[in-house]
């Protein structure tokens, strides 16, 4: 008998939500010793599960039929009081965010303890051995330090392994992880899923592993389920539906995972559009007293170039000076040192105001499609704004976001709705639309798919290299995926700690990287041994 | 250590302001019409000007305005407040005998709205759109959209003449000759309206701010870690919930204090209690230059203070606060 079984569970949504039922008729079953990973993008009721079996739904969001068995026993039908007594103790959690999962204000230790002061009886002392005995067991380098310390004196990494030890601390039965290590750079994930699935071998705990990336459950999973809008659409051991995928939604997501392998690489003139030459910027932070005051050297003396209808990817890690430089070149932000010359034109020497009027030369697509569109206006005017700005008159600008909307593949009739009307990735094809509106040369891309579903990623990358076949765009396109960058990317920098540690033709990058660095980064990128058995965008999400 | 630095560096950054406040004012209190002397010849029932111009120069209101000023900076570094022609004694005695009764109003109200406020918006948002929370926000509309001085004038309509619980007015029982507890009893007994009063305003704002904040709180990461963890309801609120969701309040206790002093002077006025504030009020239609800047200093002083206070205890609550800055 399975240790969790989920049976016909069906969950319904509160009335007025996009669709009745957030799942309906799911069944999972879960052994000891084994890693089931539910795959879905989001909305797909994946957390939701989670939720479920733990009897922490939202409130208003109620299971109404299907049970969900663990260790014998309904979960669904449990009082709360008896609930409260396995949470924690007999199924821990792991949860995305591990900054915000951690209460702020209290230490690392005392949070790992209160696991201890609720289930069981044991003394303040022997709390305390106990929190350091878990902190070193999920290798927290000084874990006296770490105890004492509070959440933001860690890193993310750090925190996320105090919270596997959190979850840990009862030795549980059943180990529920969703997401845990998508806010993660790439090789502390590589760390943290080498930690889970060290421990989950040496205790035999049954790990429901919730995740949107095909890397990652080719990298640790024994048996996958796929979700879709609250259906599971496929499910098998991790070999079979991985390599042999059968619904065509499965066969779409897989199809959408960028392989590793770059294309052949597009033919280039020998024409710079784009010269970055020993680039410095410096953040200071100014104390009180001297011993505050603290340099941080975020980009430090770069030189790359651009060649013109290229794309220059630059990848690096959080904190590597990736979002600096691309900041920098638009001059969002001045650097001390150094040049940038577009054309020939040195743009840090520009005053403010020819800056302005100068402005459409670069221009940025930025991360986070809720936040960079302004939600008051109507998308059509973010569009022609810029345009209209420097001096074209409004039929004509309109006329012209009508064009771009054609372009970036969106229903013109969309033009005087509001930015929340669209989905993540509308909206980063209406950044797109915008940036595009001002005919830039060279078009500066921080990260903009990375908070996309993988499907929707597919496609907006699939655009892109279509905008930059049809226009012949020159782009500086800012990642930490190595996947992305290598399906779009014709050169690569790689930063860390403000400096290009490698440059030079993607292929020749990933064929034989040659800093210590890059190898380890390719190390740790997640599914690195799996190919996606479909071609990369073969197939679409109907 | 860290506490201690952030300590000394709130301090430096606040001298600048009190003496700016004192300039200011100063400046300001010469634009108006009339000086001390004026006042006084008007209470004496009027004088020659001779005698008028001999009462300046021993004032030494006859000065141009940037000495005045520069000998009034000199002896507050010195911490002479000055002496008050008014009251014909030295500034810091009149104050002395009036601070305490508005830091008694002052503290019993303040921490009385605290507490009551940060337990009702609790309640509240505990059971957050049920009627507990309806009734409890409609109370805290009328308390905040209601004038403090009706209240205390319904206040003494109600329980001292109509049900004569209380006293209507006054700070004790004059020529009672209580000492000991029995004062300390009777002091606290001419206080409970008052208190109530100044008290009523400014807990609907804490009430509204702690009913946000714990909600906010509550959709926290950390809440669902800790729920996950098979905490109950009421130990996720206890251990988790309630100190995150304080530090809002807490801020705005520093912002309160200076309005609290305004408040207490109508407060003051209403129960004939001898404040600060009244003092406040007396000497400006009087012209006591002098004892209006010492007023005005103790109360910068005052807000300051509570100010600091509540940084560090800020820093004691969320570690967070030294390390970004």
């Amino acid at each position: 008998m399975s240790l969790l079984s989920i049976e016909g569970l069906t969950v319904a949504l509160p009335r007025g939500g996009d669709r009745p039922y957030a799942l309906s008729g799911v069944s999972l079953a879960l052994d000891a010793n084994e890693i089931l990973c539910v795959v879905g993008e989001s909305g797909s009721g994946k957390s939701l599960t989670a939720g479920a079996v733990m009897g922490l739904l939202p409130e208003g969001v109620v299971a109404e039929a299907g049970r969900v068995m663990f260790e014998g026993r309904d979960l669904l039908t449990l009082p709360e009081p008896e609930m409260r007594k396995l949470r924690g103790a007999r199924i821990g959690m792991v949860f995305q965010e591990p900054m915000t999962a951690l209460n702020p204000l209290r230490t690392i230790g005392s949070q790992i303890g209160e696991m201890f002061r609720v289930h069981t009886s044991l003394s303040a002392g022997e709390r305390d051995i106990r929190v350091l005995a878990l902190l070193e067991q999920v290798r927290i380098p000084d874990p006296v330090g770490a105890a004492r310390a509070f959440p933001h004196e860690l890193s993310g990494g750090q925190r996320q392994r105090a919270l596997i030890a959190m979850a840990l601390a009862l030795e549980p039965k059943l180990l529920i992880c969703d997401e845990p290590t998508t806010a993660l750079d790439v090789t502390t994930q590589a760390q943290i899923l080498e930690l889970i699935r060290d421990l989950q071998r040496r205790t035999g705990t049954a790990v429901l592993f919730i995740t949107h990336d095909f890397g990652v459950v080719a990298d640790i999973a024994d048996r996958v389920a796929v979700m879709r809008q609250g259906v599971v659409v496929e499910q098998g051991p991790a070999g079979e539906v991985l390599n042999h995928p059968r619904h065509p939604y499965t066969r779409a997501l897989v199809a959408a995972v960028p392989p590793l392998a770059p294309p052949p690489a597009q033919v280039l003139g020998g024409e710079t559009v784009l010269e970055i030459a020993h680039l410095s910027k410096t953040y200071r932070k100014r104390g009180f007293l001297a011993r505050n005051r603290r340099v941080t050297h975020a980009v430090r003396d770069v030189s790359l170039k651009l060649p013109r209808g290229g794309t220059l990817g630059i990848v690096g890690e959080s904190g590597s000076g990736k979002s600096t430089l691309a900041r920098c070149l638009v001059r969002l932000l001045d650097p001390e040192q150094g040049s940038i010359h577009v054309d020939g034109q040195d743009r840090l020497a520009l005053s403010r105001g020819d800056l302005r009027r100068d402005a459409r030369r670069i221009q940025m697509v930025f991360q986070d499609p809720f936040a960079s569109l302004n939600p008051r206006r109507r998308v059509g005017e973010l569009v022609a704004q810029g345009p209209m700005v420097h001096g074209t008159p409004r039929a004509e600008a309109m006329a012209r976001a009508k064009e771009l909307f054609e372009l970036v593949g969106l229903d013109p009739a969309g033009l005087d709705r509001f930015p929340h009307e669209f989905s993540g990735g509308q909206r980063q094809r209406i950044g797109l639309a915008r940036a595009l509106a001002m005919r830039p040369e060279v078009l500066v891309a921080d990260e903009p798919v990375s908070a996309l579903d993988v499907s929707v990623q597919a496609q907006v990358l699939k655009l892109l290299a279509r905008l930059r076949a049809q226009l012949g765009l020159s782009m500086v396109f800012i990642t930490h995926d190595l996947r992305v960058a290598a399906q779009l990317c014709d050169r690569i920098a790689v930063m860390r700690d403000g400096e290009v540690v490698e440059e030079g033709v993607t292929a020749a990058i990933f064929a034989n990287p040659q800093h210590e660095y890059t190898r380890a980064l390719f190390a740790a990128v997640p599914g690195k041994g799996w190919t996606p058995p479909v071609a990369f965008g073969a197939e679409e999400v109907a | 250590m860290r506490v201690l630095a952030l300590a000394l560096r709130r301090l430096a950054a606040s001298l600048p302001t009190l003496f700016l406040i004192l300039i200011g004012l100063f400046l300001l209190l010469q634009l108006a019409p009339g000086d001390t002397v004026d006042a006084l010849m008007a209470q004496m029932g009027g004088g020659d000007p001779a005698m008028a111009e001999q009462l300046r120069s021993f004032y030494g209101l006859d000065a141009p305005v940037l000495i005045q000023l520069s000998r009034y900076i000199w002896r507050l570094v010195q911490l002479d407040l000055g002496f008050s022609a008014i009251y014909g004694k030295p500034v810091a005695s009149v104050i002395l005998e009036r601070l305490p009764v508005t830091l008694l109003l002052m503290g019993t109200s303040l921490s009385f709205a605290f507490a009551v406020g940060m337990a009702l918006g609790v309640l509240a948002a505990r059971r957050v759109n049920k009627w507990p929370d309806a009734l409890i926000s409609t109370l805290g509309l009328i308390f905040y959209a209601t004038p403090s001085f009706w209240f205390g004038m319904m206040g003494i309509v109600v329980f001292a003449i109509r049900l004569s619980w209380l006293p209507s007015g006054g700070f004790e029982e004059i020529g009672a000759g209580y000492t000991g507890l029995t004062r300390v009893a009777d002091i606290a007994w001419h206080l409970v309206l008052p208190t109530a009063t100044l008290a009523l305003i400014f807990l609907s704002t804490y009430l509204r701010i702690m009913r946000a904040s714990m909600l906010e709180v509550l959709t926290l990461d950390f809440v669902r870690t800790a729920r996950a963890k098979g905490l109950s309801q009421t130990g996720v609120l206890v251990r988790h919930v309630l100190r995150n969701a304080l530090l809002p309040g807490l801020t705005l206790i520093g912002l309160q204090a200076g309005t609290m002093l305004g408040g207490s002077v109508v407060v003051e006025s209403v129960f004939n209690l001898p404040g600060l504030g009244r003092l406040a009020y007396e000497s400006v239609v009087q012209r006591d230059l002098n004892t209006l800047l010492g007023i005005v200093f103790v109360s910068a002083l005052l807000v300051i203070l509570v100010n600091f206070i509540i940084d560090m205890l800020y820093a004691k609550l969320d570690p967070r606060i030294s390390a970004e800055r």
